[in-house]
């Protein structure tokens, strides 16, 4: 599909507002609906799309698989250090209250960077799994 | 309109129809979840069943031949278990109180403590990701963690499989 001009340049214009949606349901998640799972898989779907349409040698170049392979440990890695930062700050494992000044900017900060570490690992995951079916129907 | 999809993805043979009439039924499926007022899900169901399974769904026909191979034996067993299975559920769906029913006990436990107190407690006027990211953050560690598994478990076999085919050349 790489010669269409139509899917090219609708894939270009696109592109960059899935992403800004994602980043919307990514951290608007705390006011409207969506959350960390939700912003992963539109990422995640942004950038099979444009491996779609540009080809995934190109995708692959844009989206490395090391960093792919990188998010899918560092969102766990990052839900376990929120919980281990509110262990070395006094509370609990996953006690968001001592993570602020108050307890409510402490619940803010932890809700956020949880649910940023579920949308890396979710993210991660989806394209990796994408990444490896597509590489293999290019091997045959 | 879910009915006729069902019947038409259990009577259809050629697999590209049967990926694409599953988006479908995600897409209609996700349009009942915004109808029950779960938005949050109703989201995942779009993103997910009708938009990257389709995908990885798609990719996978690419492997194959797109079309169903004919059974061995005759499909009685299966559909008997099926049946029976739908029948029972629908039964027990009568010892369930009755949609959006306030009295029902699962609003009785710890959900009215949550939608009381949880805005004041966390700040986030989204019950649902307050209860997912703070009232019940050890389980959404867990399901992370699910989907780190099983994203490491594709890599593992698909990554082995070919270089073992590529040994063998």
């Amino acid at each position: 599909m790489k010669d269409d001009v139509v899917l090219r340049v609708v894939a270009k214009l696109l592109v960059p507002f899935i992403l800004l949606f994602a980043l919307y349901v990514q951290f608007h998640g705390d006011f409207g609906p969506g959350g960390g799972f939700q912003a992963g898989v539109i990422i995640a779907a942004a950038v099979i799309f444009y491996a779609i349409i540009f080809g995934l040698p190109t995708a692959r170049s844009v989206v490395p698989d090391w960093l792919v392979e990188a998010m899918v440990a560092a969102g766990v890695l990052l839900y376990l250090g929120v919980g281990l930062a509110g262990i070395l700050l006094g509370g609990n494992y996953l006690d968001y209250f001592v993570l602020g000044a108050t307890p409510v900017a402490g619940q803010h900060r932890g809700i956020f960077w949880v649910e940023a570490g579920v949308g890396i690992t979710v993210s991660g995951v989806m394209l990796k799994i994408f990444y490896m079916f597509a590489a293999r129907a290019r091997d045959k | 309109m879910m009915l006729f999809t069902v019947a038409v993805l259990a009577r259809s043979r050629n697999l590209f129809a049967v990926v694409v009439l599953s988006s479908v039924y995600s897409f209609l499926m996700a349009t009942v979840l915004v109808a029950l007022d779960a938005v949050d899900v109703a989201m995942t169901e779009a993103a997910v069943g009708a938009g990257v399974s389709t995908v990885l769904l798609l990719g996978a026909l690419h492997l194959c031949r797109t079309e169903e191979a004919k059974h061995a034996q005759a499909p009685w067993l299966p559909l008997a278990m099926a049946v029976v299975t739908g029948g029972v559920l629908v039964y027990g769906t009568y010892g369930l109180p009755a949609f959006s029913d306030p009295q029902a006990p699962i609003h009785q436990h710890v959900a009215a403590r949550y939608l009381k107190d949880g805005p004041r407690e966390t700040g986030v006027p989204n019950i649902v990701t307050a209860v997912l990211a703070s009232y019940r953050g050890y389980d959404t560690l867990g399901e992370t963690i699910v989907v780190f598994t099983a994203g490491i478990g594709v890599v593992a076999l698909l990554r082995r499989r070919r270089q073992r085919s590529e040994g063998d050349r």
